[in-house]
């Protein structure tokens, strides 16, 4: 015990906090939630939808209001990325692959790169999406072949991107090249000369993201588009990108888990087997409490990363390393079994959750596959708590 | 070793278990130094000494050994503490 008498760890939504998340929880019931099955279905978000998340502030919401960000905290910013993500994982999506961007280029572009792209991605005005896999280069990062050769004033980049979430409609994409025997970051304009994208179609999760192939043949950006410097393109532009994916990754999947939660709370309680409700039933019960129990100790990772990335600590990269771990695990198992609490429903499309289980799977894949991730927590283990 | 090395030496010891990290060793040689230890390294260096890293400062030879990574932090402050004292009682800045 501390001996001033306070009690130390404090784990406390602010007032701010509680109202920001209430807001987003009655825009996603009444403008994502009932519709988030038909998206899917037709593999197909709205521009509609996406106008909705631009005109509440929603996308670029973590930069400042300086530059016509929402300049939300990091807790405020997981809150409402658990909301979306209770209603629609593409939708969330769409947040994810955004400020991953947006991030990157705060942190290490150049003055004149930031004074040209930052407001328009900040305000959501200009969409932005990763472009970081190729058809031979996925987890394993550094071997993309995506080349990038300096040519007088500029750059000129060619390669193919595949799995390029938003890909059909982002204005701009960051994109890893090989720079002779390095690894280098370039924000590409989706209007550059040589820039070519083809829709993906036929995926099991997230199927309304939009995912595309893109191709860069002979595409020419001006010198400052280089974000950070040749050599640093992956170890700290796209991990930089990366680790504010995985934050964001964490909290979708908190949001899908919960939704499974709410799903099987609802579901167990009407419907009735062997003369009672299946609540009443001790082994539903049990799969119940494991899916409310692990939901909540997700919740708590999400919540101290955030707490770490607020306070710039050196271990906030970690904390959101094993936050994104355990809670794409925790909406995995818990999307299974709340498929398997509905029974034949839950694998119909009459019910979301076997699409909660769809989009499950993909926040075990994305931002760092749950193997990765087994060996980057044991080679950097955080500190004490 | 100062007290800026000293420093960054007991964060990266944490990572470089059962190594006596020296001086002038190439922290890269070494092999602990994944993608996440790099980022872990510049939030640190920012957060304990003040200072931000900026895009022209990625350079390896200024990360590479933590002599460098001390005479980086000591470039970083250098241009604060000389505003701090040409504004006289504005020295708080230096920090």
């Amino acid at each position: 015990m501390s001996g001033d008498g306070e009690a130390g760890l404090r784990l406390e939504l602010s007032p701010a906090q509680r109202e920001a998340r209430q807001r987003c929880r009655d825009f996603v019931a009444e403008h994502v939630a009932p519709h988030a099955a038909g998206w899917d279905r037709a593999a197909q978000l709205p521009d509609a939808a996406i106008a909705e998340l631009r005109r509440r502030g929603y996308l670029g919401a973590h930069l400042a209001r300086e530059l016509g960000g929402g300049g939300v905290d990091p807790i405020t910013y997981g809150l409402l990325t658990e909301e979306i993500g209770r209603g629609c994982s593409s939708l969330r999506s769409l947040l994810t692959v955004h400020d991953m961007v947006g991030e990157a280029v705060r942190r290490w572009g150049g003055a004149r790169l930031k004074a040209e792209a930052l407001p328009g991605l900040a305000r959501g005005e200009r969409l932005a999406a990763l472009a970081l896999s190729e058809p031979d280069a996925g987890s394993d990062a550094a071997s993309v072949e995506t080349a990038a050769e300096r040519d007088g004033d500029g750059w000129v980049l060619s390669g193919r991107k595949r799995w390029i979430t938003f890909g059909m409609s982002a204005d701009l994409f960051l994109v890893l090249a090989r720079c002779g025997g390095q690894l280098a970051a370039f924000l590409v304009p989706a209007a550059a000369p040589g820039l070519g994208r083809e829709p993906i179609a036929g995926v099991v999760g997230t199927r309304a993201a939009r995912l595309a192939e893109v191709t860069l043949d002979r595409c020419r950006v001006p010198a400052h588009h280089l974000v950070g410097r040749v050599g640093f393109g992956l170890s700290h532009v796209f991990s930089t990108a990366l680790d504010h994916g995985r934050y964001s990754v964490a909290w979708g999947a908190v949001g899908i888990a919960q939704a499974c939660v709410d799903a099987c709370l609802g579901y167990t309680a009407s419907r009735r087997q062997f003369g009672r409700p299946l609540a009443g039933h001790q082994l539903v019960q049990r799969k119940l409490t494991e899916m409310i129990v692990n939901t909540r100790a997700a919740r708590l990772l999400c919540l101290r990363a955030g707490y770490q990335r607020a306070q710039g600590a050196p271990d906030a990269a970690t904390e959101t390393l094993i936050a994104k771990y355990f809670a794409s695990r925790t909406a995995t198992r818990a999307a299974n079994d709340a498929v398997q609490l509905h029974g034949a429903n839950g694998l119909s499309q009459d019910y979301p959750v076997e699409r909660y289980l769809r989009d499950a799977r993909v926040t075990e894949i994305i931002e760092g596959s749950t193997q990765i991730q087994q060996i980057a927590i044991a080679s950097c283990p955080p500190g004490e708590l | 070793m100062n007290d800026v090395q000293s420093r960054i030496k007991s964060f990266l010891s944490r990572f470089f278990r059962q190594h006596d990290l020296q001086s002038d060793e190439d922290i890269f040689a070494l092999g602990f130094v994944n993608s996440l230890l790099a980022m872990q390294l510049v939030t640190f260096v920012e957060k304990e000494f003040g200072i931000t890293i900026e895009d022209e400062d990625l350079d390896l030879a200024n990360f590479r050994t933590l002599a460098a990574i001390d005479a980086l932090v000591e470039r970083k402050r250098a241009p604060r503490a000389a505003a701090g004292a040409g504004a006289g009682a504005g020295g708080a800045a230096a920090g």
